[in-house]
This record gives C-alpha cells, structure tokens and sequence, in this order.
C-alpha cells in the first residue's frame, strides 16, 4: 500500500501538471518573488493561453503551432488591460483586479451566449491532434518503469519539462542582467528606484507581460496534457496553488518554482491517496467520500501556505534578507 | 373484427380513466399535450382565468406538413376544439387580441404551443393565462423587480464590507478570509437551526455571536501575534489565503458540498406592491439591514468605541499617542466585522441559499465595493456595497444571469482607472 502511495505521489510530481504549475509559478515568481508585483490572477493568463490554443484550433482551424502564437498574444493583451489600470496604485490594489479579471474571464467563457466559440460548460476537445502528430515516443504504457507513462504523456510531460528547463534558465540569465536588477530594485525600494531615473512603470509593466505569458504557455501545456479544455479548470485555487508552490520552493529564486512544484504535487498527491485509501476503508467516520479527500488537500495546502508564510517566508531554496516582502 | 373493436373500447376505456386522474395535473404543467384515443383527431383546450371560463378567444391550428389553417372559439364553458384532418403535428396559436381587457397570456411570449396527434387520438393545448402585462410596462416591472433584488442584495454586501473596509483602515491588511467569515456565520445558523432544529430566530443571533467570537480569536490567535512580530503586510495578506483555504474547506468536508436551505423562511408567498413582487422575509432583511447599517454609523459617529475605530483607522500613530489602546481597537473592530459578517451570512442566507463558496464569491463583490467607496472607509463599504449588488442585478434585465458579476468586476476596474481612491477615499492614501 505505502509503495501505491509513492507511486502515485511520484506519477504526479514528474507528470506534466507539475510542469504546468512550475511554468505558473516561475511566471509568478517574476511578478512577485522578482519585481513585488502580487498577481492573484495567475489563473486567468493561463485561461486566456488555453483557450486562445483551443479556439484557433478547434473552432477556427488552424494549426496548434498557431493556436500558441494566439495564446500568448491573448496574455500580451491581458497584462496591458490589467497593468494600466493598477500597476500605478498599491500593491494590493493589483491582486484584487487580478483576481477579479480571472473570475471575470472564468465566467465569461462559461457563459452560454459564449457557447459557439468556447463550448461554454463542455468546453473544448480535439485540438492537439498537430502536437501529438509530431511526437517521437510511441507505443503502449511503458515509459518510466514502474510510473507506466504512455507514449503521449511522456511527450507532453518532455515538452513540459523541457520549457520549465530553458524558461528557468531565461530567468536565471536576465535576473543577472541589468534589466532584472532593475526589477529587484523595483521590489526592494520603488521609490528608490524611480530617484535613479528608471521608469518603474514600464518595468512594472513588461514584467507582468513576461510572468503572464508564461503562465500562459503553462495553460497551453496543462490542455495539451489533458487533450480537452473546460472552464472550471481555472477556478481561483490554481493561482493559490502556484503561490503555494513558489513560496514552498523559495520566493525570488531560479529553481524554487521546479523543486516547490515537484514537492508539492508529491506531497499533495500523496495526501490525497492517503485521504482516499483512508476513507475507503472507513477509518474516518462522517465524511462524504469523493469531497473528503478534495477537502483535507486543500486545508492541508491552506495550512501549509500559512504556516510556511510565518515560519519560513524564504521556503526551501530562499534567502530571508533578500526577501523583506512589504509594501509601503 | 368485433374482437379488434372492442379491445379498442377498452384500451380507449383505460387511457380516458388515466386521462380523467391525470388531466388535473396536465393543467398544471405548462406545455402539456395529453391523447385520449377517440375515431377523429381533435385539438381542444379551455381557458381560464382566475376559475372563471373566458369566452370568445379565438385559436388557430396550423398543420405543420401541409400548412393548412383551422380555427375554433372558446365556448361559454371556456372550452375550445377543432377537429383535425388527420393526425400529425400541429401549431396551435392564440390570438392575444381576442383576450378580454385585463386579461393576458402568463408567460407573454408563449402565444404558441407545438402539439403531436398521435392516430385516433385528441390532443390539448394549454395556455396559462395571468394579469396582462404589456411591453413597455413589463421593462419598468423588470427593472423595478432587479432593483429591489439589487437593492436587498446590496445591503448585504455593504453590511458584510464594513468590516473587511474597517480592518484594512486599522490594520492595513486586506483580508482574503472575510468571505469565509460569512460562510461561517451561515453554516453556524444552519447547524442550529437544521442540524439541531432551533428555530432559525434563536439560532441567528447565536451564529451571530459566533462569527464576531472566531473573527476575535483570530484577531487574537492569529493577526496579533504576526503584528507583533512586525510581520509585512503582503505576507499576512498570503496567510489570509492560507486561512481562507483552510476555513473554506472544513466547511467542506462537515457540510459538503451542496447548496442548502434553512428549515425556516425558505418558501414564502410573494406580496405584490403594484409591479413588483417581495416575499414577507425579504422585507424583514432588508429592514433589518438598513437599521443595522444605521446602527453602524451611528455607534462609528456618536460613541467612545466607534470614535477611536475611526482614530486608528484614520491615523493609527497620532490615534496611539493621544492615549487609544490601539490593539483593543482592533480587536473590537475584529468581532464588530466578524458579527456582521455573520449577520450577512445568514441573511443571504435565507434570501438565497447556503453553501461552502458563498462567502467566496461574496468576497469579490466585497472587493469592488469596498474599492469603489474608498478602502478603508466603513460608510463608502456600505455605498460601494449598494452600487455593487444594484450594477449586478439590474444588469440581468439587458444581460445573461450568468455573467451579473461581471459588470461588478468591471464597475471596479473602471473605479481603479478613473478614481482609485474611491467614491469617498482620501488620496493621500493611494499611489
């Protein structure tokens, strides 16, 4: 039983949504951990990605390689319509409109007069036919030993991977460039940094452009993982996840989102099967079953992020003077 | 030959007594076509109109395949029947203007039923009729039923919002976990009133003081202890995340996931005031809410406790150095927010239904409100929270229901661009 467990939390923690949510995350961890920007809506750029994919593709016919283009365009625009409005106000004032915008956005593509180009509830399918078209594994479930990945997860678990790999070490080249200690001077001293001459605004801005479009690739790969596209997969929880999951690796460095979001998905998939192997067997008396185990993950995620965020800001890989996270 | 002909008797015999027990409950249900096996095809129906028989309404009969129109005229009994060519499906029309004055379809633009006639058989058509309503005044209706929604709906965002405005004044946190303080509150007078069956007037004001008791605790257990420790306040903002999650979902797991009613209040005959229609405890909530919201104002304008609140929430240094016990200020800010917050619960909840994501979705609505007033100013919560649930509510005259947040969201944003510190913020406090 504890070997299911361990494979189970480890199918999830290599598996392609916990490269989905480090490519969230490492888009975050660009807005919060580099330049203090809180984005709460992370969800909503991932939202604008996948369906910009899924609607040039299953609705108007073109290709997936333009469905991307689309998509991360689709983020391009987002972050100018969400930045202007708020990137001159508080600090707070833009995790509110984020969060906002992800609902709106939520609500609007799930609406029934959105049925004809989104599907509202039923969403989309049938638009990752080019991807898996080019992909070099074939074959039945026998990849990765005892995980028994199947010929199509792992390539879009490579894929996957394979952003994370090359999108952390862009991030790790341009955090050592001028523009990004800029953008850590941003966070560390606003002010400071406007009396140098930068324009903080701008940074600000092009900032949350380059954290949004990956957290919109990162919506592109989680659909192309899962070969359909529903609303409700972008409830408000996934950006709490990517800022469990950067705080948890460690806010403000390279390669925190990739270990928090192994971590955490091993950890949260374990619980879960855990939870489920516990219910089943009806050692905890008085729960409804299937939401038992939804629930106990997402206290136990609620808990974690709480006492991780009084207890160890800095998370696993962070440095805790570099990171004196407040607003002015 | 005989044979035939009287298992047809007896099956028709069978079918008219069925029809006879159910033809009562066919009238109720709306678009309803019951057969009753006979020689010749027929379309008959009866119209009616608070129990008495209307006469003279003249219907048409269209054939679908073939086109051909027929026609037939209510009776003095209020009955109406064509006989049909044959059997196939028909469109049966009413012709509103041979209505008495006075008197219209319920549902105005159900003028036509489609009906199938199945061979030797008679089909009805049924039309609902009600108090006629024309066009023009039936916009005006709408617009006056949605205000008064929004209107009810707004008093519990603005009541809800002065606690989540006050707390950001007195201690610059923005509280993530507010909404879930009204999900407690709720599900408190559910547990009490359902679970344990008190009755739902005794078990409100209990869950009211439990939700100012676990907003203090957490005042207490929580919030102080991190200010204490000069905690910053984006990271206790992420750890009211964490604390919703956590609140959220113990509601979850003891609850599930369902929406559910109180035992008391949930079916209420409407009153009807001219155009518009309320049931008796909408009336109540709304009164109630309007004379708490006062109360509010007033204990913030005219006592010693609501002064100082407004002290720290206006200048927290100045406020502590001419001799306000700061921290007990927040705390009483803290169980003040934490019990109307549950009143708000509980109210919505009766109006509407409770289930885990209430508070949540409130949440946003709270956002825009409180923005759209002015963060940290408790009378701009309660305008903010008005002009919020009335933009949602009226939008669903023009707007799918399904999107009424939306325009919420929107009014926000457009607020953020135009005036961002609010309808009734001061600037100094923002940029």
């Amino acid at each position: 039983m504890i070997e299911t467990l361990f494979f189970d939390a480890l199918r999830s923690a290599v598996g392609p949504t916990a490269a989905t949510y480090a490519l969230l995350a490492i888009g975050l961890n660009i807005h919060f951990g580099y330049t203090g920007l809180l984005n709460f809506g992370q969800v909503g750029f991932m939202l604008v990605g996948a369906y910009g994919l899924a609607i040039t593709v299953s609705v108007f016919g073109g290709s997936v390689w333009l469905g991307v283009v689309v998509g991360i365009l689709a983020a391009v625009a987002l972050s100018l319509v969400l930045g202007l409005p708020t990137l001159r106000l508080r600090a707070d004032y833009l995790a509110i409109t984020t969060i906002a915008a992800g609902e709106i956005l939520r609500f609007l593509v799930r609406n029934t007069s959105s049925d004809p180009f989104t599907g509202s509830v039923f969403g989309l399918r049938q638009f990752a036919g080019d991807f898996y078209a080019i992909s070099p594994f074939s074959g039945g479930s026998d990849y990765l030993g005892p995980l028994r990945f199947s010929a199509n997860r792992m390539w879009v678990t490579s894929v996957g991977w394979g952003l994370v790999l090359v999108l952390s070490l862009g991030v790790w080249a341009l955090m050592r460039s001028p523009w990004g200690r800029v953008l850590r001077s941003i966070r560390e001293d606003e002010d400071a940094a406007r009396s140098l001459g930068k324009n903080v605004f701008l940074y600000k801005m092009q900032s949350l452009v380059l954290g949004g479009v990956i957290g919109a690739i990162g919506g592109i790969v989680f659909i192309l993982a899962l070969q359909n596209v529903t609303p409700d997969m972008f409830l408000p929880q996934v950006t709490f996840f990517a800022f469990a999951i950067m705080i948890l690796g460690g806010t403000g460095t390279v390669l925190g989102p990739v270990l928090g979001s192994i971590l955490f998905w091993f950890l949260l998939t374990g619980l879960q099967s855990g939870v489920r192997t516990l219910v089943d067997s009806g050692a905890i008396p008085g729960v409804a079953g299937g939401q038992a185990v939804g629930a106990v993950s997402l206290i136990a995620v609620g808990l974690m992020l709480m006492l991780l965020m009084i207890f160890r800001p800095q998370g696993i890989l962070g440095d805790r003077e570099e990171l004196r996270l407040d607003v002015k | 030959m005989v044979s035939t002909l009287v298992a047809r008797l007896r099956h028709a015999g069978a079918l008219t007594g069925l029809a006879l027990l159910l033809g009562p409950l066919l009238v109720l249900a709306l678009p309803a076509a019951t057969a009753v096996a006979q020689d010749v095809e027929t379309i008959s129906g009866r119209f009616r109109f608070e129990g008495e028989p209307v006469v003279g309404v003249r219907v048409t009969v269209t054939e679908e395949a073939s086109g051909a129109v027929l026609e037939g005229v209510s009776g003095e009994d209020g009955r109406w029947e064509v006989p049909l060519p044959g059997p196939g499906t028909y469109v049966v029309t009413v012709d509103t203007a041979t209505l008495p004055d006075g008197v219209g379809l319920r549902d105005p633009e159900r003028t036509s039923v489609e009906v199938r006639v199945l061979e030797n058989a008679s089909a009805a058509a049924v039309f609902a009729l009600g108090e006629a309503v024309d066009a023009g005044s039936d916009l005006l209706r709408r617009i006056l039923q949605n205000g008064l929604n929004g209107l009810k709906f707004g008093l519990i965002i603005g009541m809800t919002s002065v606690g989540l405005s006050l707390i950001f004044g007195t201690t610059g946190l923005v509280n993530f976990a507010h909404g879930d303080l009204v999900t407690i509150g709720a599900f408190a007078a559910f547990f009490l009133n359902v679970t344990l069956g008190l009755p739902l007037l005794l078990a409100a004001p209990i869950a009211v003081a439990f939700g100012g008791l676990v907003a203090g605790a957490l005042d207490r257990g929580l919030w102080r202890p991190m200010r204490r420790q000069s905690a910053g306040l984006i990271s206790m903002l992420v750890v009211s995340i964490g604390l919703a999650f956590v609140l959220r979902h113990i509601v979850l797991l003891f609850f599930g996931g369902s929406r559910l009613a109180y035992a008391d209040y949930s079916l209420q005959t409407a009153m009807r005031f001219g155009l518009i229609r309320v049931t008796p405890v909408e009336l109540w909530v709304m009164g109630l809410s309007i004379a708490m919201l006062v109360g509010v104002g007033l204990m913030l304008t005219r006592t010693r406790l609501g002064k100082s609140m407004r002290a720290v929430s206006d200048n927290r240094d100045l406020a502590e150095s001419s001799g306000i016990d700061v921290q007990r200020v927040i705390l009483s800010v803290w169980v003040l927010g934490g019990m109307l917050t549950a009143v708000g619960g509980v109210f919505l909840g009766v109006i509407e239904s409770v289930d885990y994501l209430m508070g949540f979705r409130l949440l946003l609505l709270m956002f825009a409100g409180v923005i759209l007033g002015g963060l940290g100013s408790a009378y701009g919560a309660m305008v903010g929270g008005l002009v919020v649930g009335f933009v949602s509510e009226v939008s669903t005259v023009w707007f799918s229901s399904q999107i009424k947040y939306v325009w919420a969201l929107l009014v926000l944003i457009i607020i953020l661009l135009v005036r961002p510190q609010g309808i009734l913020g001061r600037r100094e406090r923002f940029g």
